[in-house]
Order: C-alpha cells, then structure tokens, then sequence
C-alpha cells in the first residue's frame, strides 16, 4: 500500500510541475487562471492522498474550505482578467 | 474508528481508484502544457482534473470513517458544480479579449447575440448591452 501512495504522489507532484510550468509561461493571464485553478484541485488532491494515507479525517474540513476559495478566487480572477486586459 | 470498508479487498479497491485518478491528474497536466490554445487547455484543466479528484476522493472516502465520507463526497459535488461555471467564466472571458483564433471556431453562436459592429477582442460597449 505504501507503494501505491508513492507512486501517486509522484503523478501529481508531476501534473503539478507541469501546472506550475504553464502559470509561468502565460501567455494570457486567462492561461494563469486555468493553471492556478490546476493547482488547486491538485493540492486538494494531495491532501486526499495525505488522508487516505495516515487514515486521519480531521483535515476533511481543510479540504472543503480550499475547494470553496479556490473557486472564488478562479472566478474574481477572470472576471478582473478580461477587465484589465481590454485597456491594453 | 470504523472505516468505511476494511479488509484486503477494500485497500486493493482503494488503491486501484487513486492510481486512475492520478494518472487522470497527471493526463490533464500534460494537456495543459501541451495543447495549443486557450479553449483547448480550458478542457484539459477542468474534465480531467474532476475525474481524478472524483476517483481519489473516493478511494480516500473507503478508508475513514463515514462522516468523513459523506464530507469528502460534499467535497466532490461542490467541484463538479464549480468547475463548469470557472470554465464557462474564464471561455467568455478569452471569447472577449480576443483569446479564440476565428480560424479555430467552427460555430460562434455569440456572434450572432452581440452588436453587429462589435469587434471581438475591441468591444468597450458591449457590457452596457447586457450582463456578461
């Protein structure tokens, strides 16, 4: 079982690199939005996997909490995105 | 503490689940880096990454107790909720900045709906014409 939760952390330690690859590049700043909306859920994901792991339920909360912040964050973002944009 | 399910059954079936749902992760990521514009990795961020939140959650909720569970399925619903509407945001957002190549659009349906003389991408009215 511990190998199976290696290899897991593995493949979204990777899917988060590549996320974090594409927040650096852009080119928009709508790119950076979708990346750092990537990251959220992979670090929701990563909490997961630290719970299914250590069996312990008293992070489930920090979950729910970081999927709702994410979401208003991803949505102020792109609102404010457009809106800066156009000046240009 | 009582999980959910125990037994050698319940940690291969755990087990099978969080490795799909991080292979999922890990698939949407290579698109997202790897896909060439703006609405393409729009559907490489968010169908993916769902899935393999979906499946880890869920072999995660095999293996706490039950209110954790039904907290960590609360989890799930409110992202597959959310992540349509972030989509759908960020997709209007890029159609009015001039983020779609016209060449890529089969069908523009919102055309059709804005001013005649907006120019996607160069379009100062068109939020006084209705709500975006």
């Amino acid at each position: 079982m511990g190998a199976v939760f290696a290899v897991v952390l593995v493949m979204v330690g990777v899917a988060a690199a590549l996320a974090l690859y594409r927040l650096l590049r852009g080119p928009s700043s709508l790119d950076r939005v979708v990346a750092l909306d990537v990251v959220v859920v992979l670090t929701l994901v990563a909490a997961g996997v630290y719970v299914a792991y250590y069996r312990d339920g008293s992070n489930i909360p920090l979950l729910a909490a970081v999927a709702l912040v994410g979401f208003v964050g991803s949505t102020a973002a792109a609102r404010l995105a457009v809106r800066r944009e156009r000046h240009r | 503490m009582n999980p959910v399910a125990a037994g050698p059954v319940a940690d291969v079936v755990s087990a099978v689940l969080m490795l799909f749902g991080a292979l999922s992760c890990l698939l949407g990521a290579i698109g997202l880096v790897r896909l060439p514009d703006l609405p393409a990795r729009l559907q490489a961020a968010t169908k993916p990454q769902t899935l393999g939140l979906s499946l880890i959650l869920l072999g995660t909720a095999l293996r706490v107790e039950l209110a954790s569970a039904v907290t960590l399925v609360l989890v799930v619903l409110f992202q597959v909720i959310t992540a349509p509407v972030i989509s759908q945001l960020v997709g209007r957002a890029a159609y009015r900045s001039g983020g779609f190549p016209d060449d890529t659009l089969v069908v523009d349906e919102l055309a059709e709906h804005l001013p005649a003389d907006a120019v996607v991408g160069d379009e100062p009215d068109a939020d006084r014409h209705g709500r975006d």
